[in-house]
C-alpha cells in the first residue's frame, strides 16, 4: 500500500499511490492511514489523483479513516478521478466530504 | 493468483468470457482485462467506469457473501452491442436469501455514525438495468446491462411512446 504522506506543517498531505482502492485492499489501506494519522495535524488531505478506481469497499475505507480522525480533526478530499468522483456522487458522500479539485495550499485556502 | 483468463478474444458484438477464483484479487485482475477489452472495442471511457463499478460490487458480493471465504469459480460473460452490455454472473456458492436487496442509501448522518458499508447494492441498482437473479442447478444467475440504451439498428432517433416513465 504505497501512501505518500507529506507534512506541511498545519496540514498533512497524503497522496495515494495505488492505482486503485478496492475491495483487495482496503484493509490495508485504513491500517496504512491509521499509522500515518497517528501525528497528523488537525487537517489532513487525502490526494486522489492517482487513483483510477474506488469500490464500496475503498468508500467505506474511507469512511473509517475520517471517523478514526474523531471530531478534533478533519479528512479532506482532493483530485478525484472521474469514476472516484461518480462513486461519490451517487452515494452523496460528496456531501459528507469537503472535496477539492486539487490539494489545495495550505495558507491560501485554510478555512 | 492470476485467476482471470480471458477464455474469448473480444469482438464487436461477441462475447467476453472471463473465469476466475472466488478472491478479491482476481476480481481485480478480471476488470482490469475486462475493462482493456471494452475500451479496444470502443466503449465511451465513462461507461466503461461504470460498468467497472457495477461489476466489481457484483463479484465482490459473490467472493464475500456466495462463497464467503470459501473457494469456488466465477463466471463472467460480458457482450458489447450497439453501446449496451449485458452482463452474467454464474456462481455456485449460496443462493441469495430471498429477494435482490432493495439497494437503498443508507442515511449520512449524524458525522461519527457514517455508514461505512451497505452501498454495493445501491450502487448495482442505480447504475444498471434489467437487473434479475435465479438460481437454477445449484447456480447463482445474476444479470443486468449498462450502458447507453439499445437503438434499433439502421433506425434514426425514433420516438416510443410505450417506453413513457410509469
Amino acid at each position: 500500500m504505497d501512501l505518500q504522506p507529506d507534512n506541511r506543517g498545519d496540514m498533512l498531505v497524503v497522496r495515494a499511490m495505488e492505482p486503485r482502492i478496492d475491495a483487495a485492499v482496503a484493509i490495508q489501506f485504513k491500517d496504512r492511514m491509521r499509522d500515518l494519522l497517528a501525528a497528523a495535524p488537525a487537517r489532513v488531505v487525502l490526494d486522489l489523483s492517482q487513483v483510477q478506481f474506488l469500490d464500496s469497499s475503498g468508500l467505506g475505507a474511507v469512511v473509517a479513516v475520517m471517523k478514526h480522525l474523531g471530531p478534533g480533526r478533519r479528512l479532506e478530499l482532493a483530485g478525484l478521478t472521474p469514476t472516484v468522483q461518480k462513486v461519490f456522487r451517487l452515494t452523496r458522500m460528496d456531501s459528507v466530504f469537503t472535496i477539492h479539485p486539487e490539494v489545495p495550499d495550505g495558507l491560501r485556502d485554510a478555512v | 493468483m492470476a485467476c482471470a483468463m480471458p477464455c474469448d478474444p473480444p469482438g464487436a458484438g461477441r462475447a467476453t468470457r472471463i473465469v476466475l477464483a472466488s478472491d478479491s484479487m482476481a476480481v481485480r485482475e478480471a476488470l482490469g482485462r475486462l475493462v482493456q477489452a471494452l475500451r479496444l472495442q470502443a466503449l465511451p471511457e465513462e461507461d466503461c467506469g461504470t460498468a467497472e463499478i457495477v461489476l466489481a460490487e457484483a463479484l465482490n458480493n459473490v467472493v464475500e457473501h456466495a462463497y464467503a471465504a470459501s473457494p469456488g469459480e466465477i463466471e463472467l460473460t460480458v457482450t458489447l452491442s450497439g453501446g449496451a452490455l449485458t452482463c452474467t454472473i454464474r456462481d455456485q456458492g449460496r443462493p441469495m436469501p430471498g429477494a435482490l436487496p432493495p439497494g437503498t442509501l443508507p442515511p449520512l448522518a449524524p458525522p461519527d455514525h457514517i455508514p461505512e458499508g451497505g452501498f454495493g447494492w445501491y450502487l448495482i441498482r442505480a447504475l444498471s438495468r434489467d437487473l434479475h437473479y435465479r438460481r437454477q442447478d445449484g447456480h447463482n444467475l445474476l444479470s443486468f446491462r449498462v450502458g447507453r440504451e439499445q437503438s434499433p439498428p439502421g433506425v434514426g432517433a425514433v420516438s416510443r411512446p410505450e417506453t413513457t416513465p410509469d
